[in-house]
């Protein structure tokens, strides 16, 4: 570890912590309606969609219009994934993308997952990618924002049982926060060197006379959202890694930024709502606490290196002409600092992106990610989904402060009853029992089996982190796990739809539920949640709910394989 | 069921204008952008020698002669950077190829090829990077390899040294990321001052 690599991590959280009220402030302005500077574009959308946005939604028509959008837009995904092969701008002649392929990329991008079994640059036209792939980019973000923000009405609004109107809080997302970000993001992409363009690939004939294909295409536009967006989906087959995407530290920093970004300011937004920015704050503290613990055992371990790898010769300790550690899947230009970073906040938010390998990374750094989703991607989280997961972490955190003391739990003001904790009871637990039962059921059948490109417990945890990236519709993953069979990509396309839609249609049941709710003054009695102490009780419930239900299955993979490196055991 | 046709008609027009807006013209729009203020970022950085194209400088390459400095190990393709195909090793920390055959040769190689000693060869140059296209190497790698490059091309150490030396860059801004060398750029100043290597291996 390095003076240096430890500055380049404060100034990232420095930067989060600076964007949170401004950006906040925004996005307020944006759900409320106030937002106008794109009000003709935005007319003419709800005049020929048949929109009316004042219609104010009961939770099921909130619901209802999302998983409606869900599926027109998945289904035309794989229409056009299956017709690539005859539809415009594929100048590498790429044929139709497989139909159980289609299905699992247009269920991952449909549910902001962006999992990638395809190698971007071998399977999907620009057409494909652009028209497709970055489309729903835009959208499953804003439809997750959108689900978050009927949430927060839901906790903010008196005795109104509606939450908004989930047309109009999609096409604002899309029109007010997801296009001009990404505009202003991609431009200064490819100031640095990511491409933009709608060239055939380039042969080239190398300095010692060797041929190179140079894959080419709009890569910029495309990032720039898949970084806003907390999608993930890369446009080439490395992801982030690759230099034509992320080219230089100054891009990755803007990359890594971009991926945090608006999910902090969506906190904030949540605490101006509730009319109580310092719950905001606690919230926001929360999460911090849990992203720097990640970061720096992900860091600690990766610049520690892997003692076997050592022992062979190399030398891990860095220095001004070496990064040192373990450089096994990284890219010299970030080095272990920003590789470490990007594990932690990729997999702290539903993104996915990857600018190093987590296959290889060592075994505790591994388990940071592993850990990070199995939370439920609370912290910071993903764009929309973090904000409203971690608000079901708050709900639950209350509730149990309720029982401790014995009262009837209160939340701003509302009191939390049963109907609410079996909605949040089952948004907890769907999640857990998709992960582990499909991670058990494929540890030990053939196919599943096949899968791995490691033995030993490596390959159960990319067993693992292939069914909880899915479940979390986070998208990164031990990538050596080959995905592009019948058995993968129809449970993992399965999973991503159970991990997104089997949680939001609880999650809003409740912002349904709480919207109907009277508020009463605060007394005495009520549990604070703007102190420090809601923010240890906060960070402890999301710890002791993800750790009790995961550890014994991180047991048996990388903890045990973190021991075993130790003593020099290989497989 | 009414409810259904009147949610129906947003979903699908939705699907079909957002799509437009998102997929068509925002890419348009920044392809035209990135074409007018950046055409050299947007069309791949490449790189001319002579008036032809030698590749990009954001995409690392294959070197095997001994009078260039070598770039990282690549998974991408059979024989390394195959800049159509990225891809990384995907091994873990106790797996056995990497332990004992990636890592060990690579060991092995620059101790025989550059005399590295064992203990203390940089750790980017024995292992493989994420994207198999990693344009730069370490400044510790670079200067292993300094001397079987003044071998190789009949010239002193110090003159190599000294180019190297100004091929190193910073931290970008003084504090991004980590120093690095180019590889392709640096062999193209090797060429460029003296002349390119024989062709034997």
């Amino acid at each position: 570890m390095t003076i240096n690599g430890w500055l380049q991590i404060g100034f990232y959280g420095l930067c989060l912590l600076l964007v949170a009220k401004p950006l906040g402030l925004y996005l307020v302005r944006v759900y409320d309606g106030s937002m106008r500077w794109l009000g003709p574009v935005e007319r003419l959308i709800y005049r020929v969609s048949g929109i009316d946005p004042a219609e104010d939604q009961h939770w099921t028509r909130y619901a209802g219009g999302m998983l409606l959008f869900s599926v027109v837009s998945m289904l035309f995904t794989y229409l056009a994934l299956r017709l690539q092969h005859i539809l415009p701008l594929n100048p590498q002649q790429f044929p139709a993308v497989a139909d159980r392929q289609a299905f699992e990329t247009a269920a991952s991008f449909t549910t902001n997952t962006n999992w990638q079994s395809y190698s971007g640059e071998t399977t999907m036209s620009y057409f494909s990618q652009m028209t497709q792939l970055a489309f729903h980019n835009f959208i499953s973000a804003a439809v997750g924002v959108a689900c978050a923000v009927g949430l927060v009405r839901g906790i903010a609004r008196k005795s109104a049982g509606r939450l908004g109107n989930f047309w109009a809080d999609t096409v604002r997302g899309t029109l007010y926060v997801f296009l001009p970000v990404s505009l202003i993001g991609a431009l200064l992409l490819v100031q640095q060197g990511v491409i933009q363009n709608f060239r055939p690939y380039v042969e080239v004939t190398t300095l010692e006379g060797a041929k190179q294909v140079l894959a080419m295409g709009p890569a910029a536009s495309q990032v720039a959202i898949k970084q806003f967006g907390s999608n993930g989906g890369g446009f080439f087959n490395m992801n982030s890694a690759h230099p034509f995407e992320n080219p230089t530290p100054w891009s990755n920093f803007i990359e890594m930024f971009a991926l945090l970004a608006i999910a902090s300011g969506l906190i904030w937004m949540f605490g101006d709502m509730v009319k109580k920015r310092a719950h905001g704050w606690a919230v926001w503290a929360a999460s911090f606490i849990i992203f720097a613990g990640g970061v720096a055992t992900a860091y600690w371990s990766e610049a520690r290196g892997n003692p076997i790898h050592a022992e062979r010769g190399i030398d891990v300790v860095a220095s001004e002409v070496q990064p040192g550690g373990n450089m096994e899947g990284k890219e010299v230009r970030y080095g272990i600092a920003n590789s470490a970073l990007w594990a932690t906040a990729t997999t702290a938010a539903s993104n996915g992106s990857v600018n190093a390998m987590h296959d290889s990374f060592t075994p505790l750094a591994g388990l940071v990610p592993i850990v990070n989703m199995q939370l439920g991607e609370v912290v910071f989280g993903g764009v929309g989904a973090g904000l409203y997961g971690i608000l079901m972490m708050v709900l639950l955190t209350v509730f149990i402060a309720g029982l401790m003391v014995g009262r009837t739990p209160e939340y701003l003001g509302k009191r939390i009853q049963a109907r609410e904790v079996q909605m949040v009871m089952l948004y907890v637990l769907v999640f857990p029992a998709a992960i582990l039962t499909l991670t058990a059921i494929s540890s030990v059948l053939a196919p599943g089996l096949a899968g791995r490109n490691n033995a030993g417990p490596h390959g159960l945890s990319e067993i693992l982190y292939a069914f909880t990236s899915t479940a979390a519709n986070n998208g990164s993953a031990f990538a050596g796990i080959t995905g592009t069979t019948y058995y993968y990509n129809t449970l993992l396309g399965l999973n991503m739809l159970i991990g997104r839609f089997a949680m939001i249609v609880p999650m809003l049941a409740v912002a349904g539920f709480l919207a109907e709710k009277k508020v009463a003054p605060e007394s005495a009695g009520t549990f604070p949640v703007t102190t420090p102490l809601f923010v240890v009780l906060l960070v402890s419930v999301i710890l002791i709910v993800g750790a009790l239900t995961f550890f014994p299955v991180l047991s048996l993979g990388p903890i045990v394989e973190h021991l075993l490196m130790g003593a020099g055991r290989l497989f | 069921m009414t409810m259904l046709k009147k949610q129906l008609r947003p979903a699908i027009v939705l699907t079909l204008v957002l799509c437009l807006l998102t997929g068509a013209v925002y890419p348009g729009v920044v392809t035209g952008i990135a074409q007018l203020l950046f055409p050299r970022q947007a069309n791949g950085s490449l790189v001319t020698v002579d008036g032809r194209v030698v590749g990009s400088e954001l995409i690392g390459q294959a070197f095997k002669l001994p009078g260039y400095f070598h770039s990282r190990s690549s998974a991408a393709g059979a024989d390394g950077y195959d800049a159509s195909a990225s891809i990384a090793t995907n091994k873990g920390p106790t797996d056995l190829k990497l332990a004992d055959t990636l890592i060990a040769g690579a060991v092995e190689r620059a101790v025989q090829e550059d005399g590295a000693v064992k203990g203390k060869i940089p750790t980017d140059m024995v292992t493989t990077s994420a994207s198999g296209l990693d344009p730069h190497i370490s400044p510790a790698n670079a200067a292993l390899q300094v001397a079987r490059v003044a071998r190789a091309r009949g010239v002193s150490e110090a003159d190599v040294r000294a180019l190297l030396t100004r091929r190193i860059e910073g931290r970008q801004f003084g504090f991004f990321g980590e120093p690095r060398v180019n590889v392709l750029l640096l062999n193209i100043a090797l060429d460029s001052a003296y002349g390119r290597p024989a062709r034997q291996p």
